[in-house]
């Protein structure tokens, strides 16, 4: 089934410094597709005035200098590029795994998603590292990925009562979603495993391992291959 | 070279500039100056470029132990300064040697001050910006408020500064009514008789009131018949007002970069000083303006900025 596309993208004004242009009204690969190819333009068109293109599930706001480009040539120049999205070529989107040691002390919920599909812990490693994400967008905090694809024989409920704090690198699951915290912080969601890399680290060259439109394979690791990463990402 | 030790830290003072721009879309949010005219003119006053590391204060200052001599300067929201004692003027670059005592107390009025120092205080630029971002931890010092101890470094003066002033026809004066001009929308169309209520009621704001966003207190914006109380995340700036569910508008500011619930109106970008300084029991009234007039007010602001360059330069 194909989600509905807007036929011509809808345009929100933002204030005196942003438009937020939206391809449709629902979370879908073909969306969101649009989205980064839109996004994809503007970068490579690095338009006069434009100071930051924020790319989300099915929109996009563009920041923007109302003294150095006025409103009415940004419109147009928008919808040249909305015009030309078609034959806009996208490179291929990247694959980046993601090591997780599932369970056990790093993965305190594991148990109760089992239980709660009738699963035994094993199928649920072998489901959710047997999936390829797609990331839709970032944002909620430093490098917080938002992955498309969770199997339905993993959606789960939130926890009732948020951990007050679980380590960076926690992998979790909240009903249809799944997902990476790249920072230590209160989470509401239940958590199955960790991954020893840094998916933040501000003093490197690329803070970040991964941009809104790759693919994330989570690959099965060892608690002793954690430890030896950790000391690894450590130095 | 080191410039201050901290021997009180103020309730929550960070480095700042005016933000970090292009990382939105990894989650970063912008950060910096909340008053971004009083710390230009702070910038200014001790001859930096605007966009020099300069302190934030909020509402109560800190005490500073000056360790080399410069020239700082104080602006924002009304505080006492005072140097060993002495008291300064807000507006107005003063020099200071080693062994000075620096105090900024409690703001008598507005709530945000800035502390330039000459050549402008020394951290790392991460991912081009010296401004701390508290939520991720980085920038600033450590990705942190000062604390007790800290020691505060500032880069090289290229040319000495002089000692200068603002004209006082250029000082913002506080008030506790505030109106702040907002164009409709991004989602205007969630709202319909929600529009003019929002528009002609008074709001409080409440102490839930931080860089990240003013919650506001006053009568239930209501939604639109039929429409869904929250949106597919979509990016959001600073100024634009979200109401959630409970129909209690919050303004949002610099700490965060994407949000769920609908905005029924933006703040134009001149009109985020005043949300700057307003304070927990001030009172918010939003004018309802188009974005002609918000351009024509954009225009204006950035003209009064460019006046205090030539006349401070």
């Amino acid at each position: 089934m194909l989600a509905p596309l807007f036929e011509t993208p809808k345009r929100r004004l933002v204030g005196d410094t942003g438009v937020i242009v939206e391809f449709g009204d629902e979370i879908a690969p073909e969306i969101n597709r649009k989205v980064r190819t839109m996004t994809f333009a503007l970068d490579r068109e690095h338009p006069t005035g434009v100071r930051e293109v924020i790319p989300t599930y099915r929109s996009l706001m563009i920041v923007y200098d109302p003294l150095e480009v006025d409103l009415d040539r940004l419109m147009g120049l928008l919808t040249d590029l909305e015009q030309r999205l078609d034959e806009t070529k996208m490179p291929p989107p990247r694959l980046v795994e993601i090591p997780v040691c599932y369970g056990g002390e790093f993965g305190p919920d594991i148990e109760f998603i089992a239980n709660t599909h009738g699963l035994t812990v094993d199928d649920v490693i072998r489901i959710h590292s047997g999936t390829e994400y797609q990331i839709y967008m970032m944002g909620f905090s430093p490098g917080f990925a938002y992955l498309g694809g969770l199997p339905k024989a993993l959606h789960t409920p939130r926890l009732e009562t948020p951990r007050a704090m679980v380590p960076a690198g926690s992998v979790g699951i909240a009903n249809e979603q799944t997902g990476m915290y790249p920072l230590e912080s209160p989470a509401g969601w239940r958590i199955i495993g960790r991954t020893p890399l840094k998916l933040f680290d501000p003093a490197r060259s690329n803070p970040f391992l991964y941009d809104a439109g790759d693919m994330i394979r989570f690959v099965t690791i060892s608690a002793e291959e954690f430890r030896r990463m950790a000391e690894e990402e450590r130095r | 070279m080191d410039m201050f030790r901290v021997l009180r830290p103020g309730s929550l003072t960070t480095v700042q500039d005016l933000g970090r721009y292009g990382f939105q879309r990894y989650g970063i949010p912008v950060s910096g100056a909340l008053d971004r005219f009083a710390f230009s003119v702070a910038n200014l006053l001790v001859g930096n470029p605007e966009n020099a590391a300069a302190l934030e204060v909020t509402f109560t200052g800190p005490k500073l132990e000056v360790l080399s001599e410069g020239l700082v300067a104080v602006t924002g929201a009304d505080v006492p300064v005072a140097v060993n004692g002495e008291p300064q003027r807000l507006w107005e670059s003063f020099p200071v040697k080693k062994g000075d005592m620096i105090s900024v107390r409690t703001a008598r009025a507005g709530v945000r001050a800035y502390i330039a120092v000459g050549g402008g205080i020394d951290v790392p630029e991460v991912m081009g910006s010296r401004s701390t971002c508290l939520r991720g931890g980085f920038g600033g010092t450590l990705g942190r408020a000062l604390v007790r101890g800290d020691l505060v470094k500032r880069c090289p003066q290229i040319k000495p500064g002089v000692v200068r002033s603002l004209p006082s026809s250029f000082k913002p004066s506080f008030h506790k009514d505030t109106i702040l001009r907002a164009v409709p929308g991004p989602q205007d169309d969630w709202f319909d008789k929600g529009i003019d209520l929002f528009y002609s009621a008074a709001f409080t704001v409440t102490p839930e009131a931080d860089r990240t966003g003013y919650r506001l207190n006053g009568p239930t914006v209501p939604f639109a018949k039929g429409v869904p109380t929250s949106i597919i995340s979509e990016p959001s700036l600073a100024g634009s007002v979200q109401v959630p569910p409970d129909g209690k508008p919050i303004i949002l500011l610099v700490e965060l970069t994407v949000g769920g619930y609908a905005k029924i109106a933006t703040v134009i970008t001149p009109d985020l000083d005043l949300v700057a300084q307003a304070r927990p029991g001030d009172t918010i009234r939003f004018s309802r303006i188009s974005m002609d007039e918000a351009f024509l007010a954009h225009l204006e602001y950035r003209d009064t900025l460019q006046t205090m360059r030539l006349m401070l330069t």
